[in-house]
């Protein structure tokens, strides 16, 4: 049997490379958001707050977060697709959002505790293992089979967008906006249609987060400094491709733990240090990401004739 | 001065001149006229380095220009008037001017010149604080015009100076053309209002699809048959 | 009610001052956006390494404080010229979006490594100045130095920009960057000067936050995004324009503050920002 801690990797790694796989959605097609710690912030702190202070089963408080976040993407959404604001512009507007969302979070300081963050109340009473109507589990093998399904989800999801219609579409737009609306492709109902699918599912990311670790912090769940984080997790392990936002995931992870078996703690930031440098060096000569470009040498290497890809590296915004 | 010797060069991927060899004696006003694409901007252009000339030659007063990166082809003595004018249009008239006077022999004479320039365009001392981008066409023109001379020149490439103007202000400015070779400056214009350009010019090539076709002084472009039907309708 | 307006008037001042403050900060990010195109996302953490800087050199080393800011400006600059040379250009010819995360990543190594040298204490210069009382109001005077300063860095920008050859060849280089070499200007050379310009700016801004902020890895997520959000707000890459905003921006902290809690007075200025952005996508001053 899997030991406690490997099997909490395991969830980690399958969660995140989700919440990335999430973000990676719009990020593959021209849409990269700084601003996805709203999504994930919303999602997390509103089942806690709904079943601390108001009682609400976090299966509820999720469908309250979901339609928070819906909106908050709509009314972020709309006016940025159609007053055409991309690029540098709209990395930036997402950015302003995931700082209100953290600020909000932290202004609210009475109900949500603030910077100190908040723990859901346990619905584990006398030794009880799980609270299915909580969504509190104690035993790690039931988080573990959660997680897979929603990051299974998420690659079908994926793949759904990935066959449809609207990812060519969306291509198309993130190529020449102006070609694409001169054929008819309505432009801002395709970008608001993935920008909700990656906001939607960011949210549950939240959710799942908060209901698994049973703490929520501005900070590691809102937020630019977690934004960007999912942002470089999906690039890092390749976000062109379906499992490259998954690698990146455990990449980040891997190295986090293999840098501190190697060092103990004497060196906290060690790992993060290392990332940062790689993610500079992978951006400079592998905008691909690891599994990107791995698979780039694969098939260089069996000379096969390549899928159709969307440009050779980030798309425009 | 400027001898071109058999330059080809490309432009965006596709092949823009072919062995085309251009001689511009001291104080001479040439033209290189012809269609549009034919390649007369890329020539210019190659001429000032901005694009590099894929094979040929070229030498300004018997030196090599092949290794003179852009930016030291000023100071190398030849100045480039862009077509369509490009001035930095939130930057005032005067201080267009003194971009001209960048290199570092330049901004020693800047007084000097500026009053020189002043002197050739007296309209643009009137406007010298104005934001060049809200100048007319015509003294846009001028201005850069003027910039180019700043930097006192040997060579003074103008391409299309009459592009986009009212025949009124064309006018205008092939005399001041004529008034700067006057002085002495030599001078490569491409152009293709071909009538007004071979009336400053001495000399003139005929540039058709990246390749010199003929080439003889302003008098005979004006006589030949081809030109007169080909070009001027006649 | 009079008290009331006096606290009220004593928050529009500290807005004012504030502004000049951010009104410094966002001048370098223009200046470098307005030159080369680029955002520096890791701006603030340039910011940090000079106050790191004249922490260090003023409380380990025990320099005078002006020698320890004056160093501490040349050392960003260098950085500044370092992260253009060795991390953007290698990206200039890539899609825009790949300049912004490559700095990006550069933001998070900053902060890493800020964190595995210096450790996450936050650390204080240990330098008091008194408060200044005007009637019932009272004024850091570290904030009004800073902003003096502020307003000093920037008539100095200003003087350089309007009166030097290379300050026009850098105004006119954001105007039309492709026939700068028919001026005799070399772009890749600007771009160095601009970057020294930018990183010797964050520098000065240190300067002056440390003076009154106490210096951690971190510190660079509280006013960063903020001076992104200045210089989008007033139109990437016009100095004006993030002048314009900067001060606008701050009288929303500052007044908001008062009126509410602190933080709401941020989230005002932000929410503020995105009105702002959907009325007028390409910022106060800015073009499209």
């Amino acid at each position: 049997m899997i030991g406690n801690y490997p099997l909490h990797l395991m969830i980690l790694v399958l969660l995140w490379g989700y919440i990335y796989t999430s973000w990676a959605l719009m990020g593959r097609l021209g849409l990269v958001s700084f601003g996805h710690g709203a999504f994930m912030g919303i999602g997390a702190y509103t089942v806690v707050m709904l079943w601390n202070h108001f009682g609400w089963s976090p299966w509820a408080g999720a469908l309250a977060a979901l339609a928070f976040a819906a909106a908050v993407a709509v009314v972020i959404g709309y006016p940025c697709f159609r007053l055409k604001i991309v690029g540098h512009y709209f990395a930036l507007v997402t950015l302003a959002l995931s700082e209100v969302a953290r600020l909000v979070i932290v202004a609210l300081r009475d109900q949500t505790g603030g910077s100190l963050g908040a723990t859901p109340n346990s619905a584990l009473h006398g030794g009880a293992t799980a609270a299915p109507g909580a969504l509190q589990f104690s035993d790690k093998r039931v988080w573990f089979w959660i997680v897979l399904a929603f990051w299974l989800a998420g690659l079908c999801v994926w793949r759904a967008v990935d066959r449809s219609m609207a990812r060519l579409a969306l291509q198309a737009i993130s190529e020449e906006e102006e070609a694409a609306a001169s054929i008819g492709i309505p432009v801002t109902r395709a970008k608001l249609r993935i920008t909700l699918i990656s906001a939607l599912m960011t949210c549950a990311g939240g959710v799942l987060y908060a209901q698994y670790q049973l703490y929520v912090n501005p900070d590691t769940v809102s937020g630019i400094g977690i934004s960007l984080q999912m942002v470089f997790g999906a690039i890092a392990g390749g976000m062109f491709v379906m499992l490259g936002p998954t690698v990146g995931a455990a990449f980040t992870l891997l190295l986090a733990e293999g840098l501190r078996l190697a060092f103990g703690n004497r060196y906290p930031a060690l790992d993060s240090t290392l990332y940062g440098a790689m993610l500079v060096l992978f951006i400079i000569y592998m905008p691909k990401g690891i599994l990107g470009a791995a698979l780039d040498a694969l098939r260089a290497r069996t000379a096969k004739p390549a899928a159709p890809r969307s440009g050779n590296g980030m798309p425009s915004a | 001065m400027l001898s071109l010797t058999r330059v080809c060069a490309s432009y965006s991927g596709f092949q823009a001149l072919f062995d085309v060899s251009v001689e511009v004696e001291a104080g001479e006003a040439v033209a290189v006229i012809g269609p549009n694409g034919a390649g007369k901007t890329t020539l210019l252009r190659v001429i000032s380095k901005l694009i590099e000339a894929t094979s040929g030659e070229i030498r300004l007063e018997g030196a090599s220009l092949a290794r003179v990166p852009a930016h030291q082809v000023v100071s190398r003595g030849i100045a480039h008037v862009p077509e369509n004018r490009r001035l930095f249009p939130r930057l005032t008239l005067e201080e267009n001017l003194r971009m001209g006077a960048f290199p570092r022999e330049a901004r020693k004479r800047y007084a000097e010149r500026l009053k020189f320039v002043y002197s050739l365009f007296p309209r643009l001392e009137e406007r010298r604080a104005q934001p060049a981008g809200t100048l007319s066409g015509g003294e846009q023109q001028m201005c850069a015009i003027g910039r180019a001379l700043m930097s006192g020149p040997k060579l003074l490439l103008l391409d299309e100076p009459s592009a986009g103007l009212a025949p009124v202000v064309v006018q205008a400015i092939f005399d001041l053309v004529r008034r700067i070779c006057a002085q002495g400056y030599t001078v490569l214009i491409v152009e293709q209002n071909i009538r007004q350009v071979l009336k400053v010019v001495s000399r003139a090539y005929l540039l058709e699809a990246g390749r010199i076709k003929l080439s003889g002084n302003s008098r005979e472009f004006l006589d030949s048959q081809e030109i007169r039907k080909t070009y001027l309708g006649l | 009610m009079e008290v009331f307006d006096i606290f009220l008037l004593e928050a529009i001042l500290n807005g004012l001052l504030l502004g000049g403050l951010l009104a410094l900060l966002s001048l370098g990010l223009n200046l470098v956006f307005g030159v080369i195109d680029v955002v520096w996302i890791c701006y603030a953490e340039l910011i940090m390494c000079g106050m790191y800087a004249v922490y260090y050199l003023h409380v380990q080393y025990h320099w005078p404080l002006i020698a320890a800011m004056v160093a501490a400006i040349v050392v960003v600059a260098v950085l500044g010229v370092i992260l253009h040379q060795c991390v953007i250009r290698p990206v200039l010819s890539a899609e825009p979006i790949n300049q912004l995360l490559v700095t990006g990543g550069v933001l998070f190594f900053l902060q890493a490594a800020a964190t595995l040298v210096f450790g996450i204490e936050f650390r204080n210069l240990g330098v008091t100045l008194p408060s200044i009382r005007l009637g019932e109001m009272s004024f850091s005077a570290a904030r009004l130095v800073a902003f003096c300063v502020a307003l000093a860095g920037m008539l100095g920008m200003y003087l350089f920009l309007t009166r030097t050859y290379l300050g026009t060849a850098i105004r006119a280089i954001s105007q039309d960057r492709a026939i700068m070499p028919l001026m005799g200007v070399s772009p890749a050379r600007i771009f160095v000067v601009a970057s020294a310009l930018g990183g010797a700016l964050a520098g000065l801004g240190a300067c002056v936050l440390v003076l009154q902020y106490d210096v951690h890895p971190a510190i660079g997520l509280s006013f960063g995004p903020i001076t992104f959000l200045i210089c989008v707000m007033g139109g990437l890459g016009s100095m004006a324009g993030g002048f314009i905003a900067a001060f606008v921006f701050a009288q929303f902290i500052s007044v908001g503050g008062f009126l509410f809690q602190l933080e709401w007075g941020y989230v005002f200025a932000f929410a503020f920002f995105i009105a702002v952005m959907f009325w007028r996508p390409q910022g106060i001053l800015g073009r499209r």
